[in-house]
């Protein structure tokens, strides 16, 4: 919307004559308008291509190659036109974001093409419009993934390792990729091996086997050969501490290690067996120590280091959390109200199974899950009917809309991720708002400020922001009169969201450093404020995303006193902005631009009280 | 006036022959204005062919119709003003652009009042704005006008100002007004009067000056 408002601000400054015979002041004068009167034509030959607009499209983003001087680098004196040895398939777009306001990315392009254009012409991505930004944003990801992936292959890959790495690094290495040498490779199906040994006695020892001499009922194998089993164990979970221990010492990062997925399940699939070892053989508490024996089959889980399906199916389900949450939570909300419904239907019925809501949670179950075990069935008539009702639903809630369900929740995550992208696109820009700067103040927002300048003028009030008014708010119910600074940020506020371009950069006023202080008919001066903004001044180039390779010209951060004055009686008082008047101090809003490396906007106000 | 009003509908040929409402919205109608010739224009107002050719191409980037309507207009005017609420004056605005109170501004209009604006005589400009402040247009501006025109001027700064707004900030705004202009004290303020008073005013006849170059 940039090139809309700038072709009403001339429109809007016409109109504030309408404001003049309201005025008790004379306006404040216009900023001078250097922009040539005569607007011409550029020849932009892209490859071949050319392109013709008006120099003042061009213009409208003097952060940019085209806006900026920096384009005289490739202007060719004998065909009088800028020569460009790019794509000219992307320029027609590149070129349509000046002519609109709206950077548009083309789906059928590379997004990689497309950054790299976007880089050279010194445009940052994230102006790219809502109606293309989701697009872009996908793709992007996309492409950091497959990135990521490629070299994350490729580094998994035979690639010598360094001749001076440790061999902790190589045991590391060893662990994480067993195909690099024999060794791990050994390793790594002894230890798949033993798992599946594991597993299979856990399973093997519950298995009824035919009894001893002398007895008559069937001992499960666990039972009966129960030194063998537990020699068993103690091998498997032996080879497991080992390997546990080993990949600690040579995790490079042990804290992470050991907050790792990975971790926490070899721990767990070990701690049953060193726990029953120093428990005491006391009944009552091997009844708790049985139950930790279920945990030695999460030894189950030691299989996705060597799986790399079922580590996919793990990051899927943890992505989709969110999803099977809602379908939970909506399934036991339906369990609850039928249960509900079931158990006080059936409450008349005597010897009734539905002794409970509790207990009526199994048959809602069961009968919307379609199972019918059958070992609880509504007796009454109005059981019946919301039992058929409960089986009918449980076939809509889960059984017939899977592909629906499924859809909904792809629809609804999908909502949440452009909430979150528009979220996060917010959060680009305003935080992108901050970075950037202009070197020199364009002419639109000359104008502008001084359109609000007269508005200020003919109301005989003055915009600030919300900080100084409550703190004026809270002086004036104390009761005693301060001076305060009316700061920039009312106008910076006004350049970020008027201008969504532009707000890219924060207003920079041009000092004004001249600052008179006349105490004859200055009542009292209150306070004096040392306004100390450190914004920075990024070169154009640094507009893209990478901002490391990058010099950034930094000025020392500098101070602008503001000295207040309190408002003298109006009758005298002649007021103007931008030169200081000679005789009563004028109020002064303007800071310098400047600079700091490290990237941020800080606004420290400092007052000292003087008198 | 040379406006052409160009209507494309489209009919497909499965319409049933009874259309109901919701069929009347399906049939597209674009209307589009088109202005006067160059020359026309040239004429009528005091600038440039050249001029004339960077308004229209702005107006046309805009509005590709020819036709402002008020909300468009209101959101427009709102950029300007982030602060507080402008729409009350854009409203009075857009009443005062639009001369032929249809509801929408032509770029003849726009174009006439930038040239009344920027390169009228002083005369004209005043006259303009007494036009602005009379809302009924019936040739007097009593006080109920001008409070409502003040109302929304001071609207158009917001909650946050300094000093701090108050209430009859506007009201005193308008008493003041009326004490300059009203030369008869009869409660109203008439073309005339609003002219002499302004003509006596050097602050105003001052800023008349500085807007001349907004083009």
């Amino acid at each position: 919307m940039a090139a809309g408002v700038a072709t009403w601000l001339p429109f809007a400054r016409a109109a504030a004559v309408g404001w003049l015979p309201l005025a008790k002041k004379s306006m404040p004068k216009p900023p001078s308008d250097n922009k040539s009167r005569n607007d011409e034509i550029l020849i932009v030959n892209v490859s071949g291509q050319r392109f013709q607009t008006w120099k003042n499209t061009l213009d409208r983003y003097p952060d940019t190659l085209l806006g900026s001087s920096e384009k005289e680098f490739f202007y060719n004196e004998e065909t009088q036109e800028y020569f460009f040895d790019r794509d000219p398939e992307m320029f027609r777009h590149i070129l349509n974001f000046y002519r609109t306001g709206k950077l548009h990315y083309p789906r059928h392009e590379c997004i990689q093409a497309f950054d790299e254009e976007l880089a050279f012409y010194g445009i940052i991505p994230e102006i790219i419009g809502d109606c293309c930004m989701e697009e872009y944003r996908d793709r992007k990801k996309e492409n950091l993934e497959r990135l990521a992936e490629d070299t994350e292959a490729e580094m998994s890959t035979d690639a010598p390792l360094p001749p001076d790495s440790t061999s902790r690094e190589r045991l590391w290495r060893a662990f994480e990729n067993p195909h690099t040498s024999t060794m791990a490779l050994v390793f790594y199906y002894v230890t798949g091996f033993f798992i599946a040994v594991s597993v299979i006695a856990n399973v093997v020892e519950t298995v009824p086997c035919r009894p001893p001499k002398g007895r008559v009922k069937d001992l499960p194998c666990g039972e009966k050969y129960s030194l063998a089993f537990f020699c068993m164990d103690t091998a498997c979970v032996m080879i497991f501490t080992f390997e546990y221990l080993m990949r600690l010492f040579a995790a490079p990062s042990r804290c992470k290690f050991m907050r790792s997925v990975m971790s926490i399940i070899d721990v767990v699939a070990i701690m049953p067996y060193y726990i029953g070892l120093v428990m005491p053989e006391n009944e009552d508490v091997s009844g708790a120590f049985v139950t930790l024996r279920v945990f030695r089959v999460f030894r189950i889980f030691k299989f996705s280091r060597h799986s790399q399906g079922l580590r996919i199916l793990g990051y899927t389900l943890k992505s989709c959390a969110s999803e099977l949450g809602f379908l939970l939570f909506s399934l036991t909300m339906a369990i609850i109200i039928f249960a509900t419904v079931m158990f006080y239907a059936e409450k008349g019925t005597k010897e009734t199974n539905f002794t409970s809501i509790p207990a009526a949670f199994w048959y809602t179950i069961v009968t919307m899950t379609t199972l019918g075990y059958g070992d609880m069935v509504p007796n009454t008539i109005a059981g019946k009917i919301f039992g058929s009702i409960c089986s009918l639903s449980g076939v809509l809630v889960i059984a017939l809309p899977v592909p629906v369900i499924v859809s909904n929740f792809s629809r609804i995550y999908h909502q949440n991720q452009r909430a979150d992208k528009r979220k996060a696109q917010q959060q680009d820009r305003h935080s992108g708002s901050q970075a950037l700067c202009v070197r020199n103040r364009s002419s639109f927002e000359q104008q502008h400020h001084h359109l609000l300048h007269c508005l200020e003028k003919t109301t005989n009030h003055e915009f600030t922001d919300e900080h100084t008014y409550s703190e004026v708010c809270m002086a004036e119910s104390v009761g005693y009169r301060t001076s305060r600074s009316t700061s920039i940020s009312s106008h910076q506020g006004l350049s970020t969201s008027c201008c969504p371009r532009r707000a890219k950069r924060r207003a920079i006023r041009l000092a004004n450093s001249t600052v008179s202080v006349s105490r004859g008919s200055v009542q009292e001066l209150d306070t004096l404020h040392i306004q100390k903004s450190s914004i920075v001044p990024q070169s154009r180039s640094s507009l893209n995303a990478r901002t490391q390779d990058l010099k950034l010209n930094c000025d020392d951060t500098d101070f602008t006193a503001a000295i207040i004055s309190i408002p003298t009686p109006p009758a005298n008082t002649p007021d103007e902005s931008l030169p200081s008047s000679p005789g009563i101090p004028s109020i002064l809003r303007n800071s310098r631009q400047l600079g700091d490396c490290s990237g941020s906007f800080t606004h420290e106000t400092v007052k000292i009280s003087s008198l | 006036m040379g406006a052409v009003v160009a209507s494309l509908s489209m009919q497909t040929k499965q319409r049933r022959p009874s259309r109901d409402k919701a069929e009347d919205e399906l049939e597209m109608t674009v209307v589009c204005h088109r202005p006067e010739g160059l020359e026309q224009l040239e004429a009528q107002t005091k600038f440039t062919k050249r001029e004339l050719q960077i308004l229209y191409r702005g107006f046309k980037n805009e509005c590709p119709s020819g036709l402002v309507n008020e909300d468009t207009f209101k959101q427009i005017y709102a950029q300007f003003f982030p602060h507080g609420d402008a729409s009350t004056y854009a409203h009075y605005l857009f009443n005062a652009f639009d001369s032929g109170q249809n509801g929408s501004v032509k770029f003849e209009d726009f174009v006439m009042a930038l040239s009344i604006l920027l390169r009228g005589s002083i005369r004209e400009k005043l006259r303009w704005t007494f036009n602005l402040y009379d809302l009924n247009k019936d040739g007097y501006i009593n006080k109920e006008e001008m409070t409502d025109i003040v109302r929304a001027i001071y609207d158009m700064m917001g909650k946050y100002t300094y000093p701090v707004l108050r209430d009859e900030a506007p009201r005193q705004h308008v008493d003041a007004f009326f004490q300059k202009m009203d030369k008869n004290k009869d409660g109203v303020v008439t073309l005339d009067e609003f002219i002499a008073s302004c003509q006596e005013d050097d602050n105003i006849m001052q800023s008349l000056q500085l807007f001349e170059n907004v083009i």
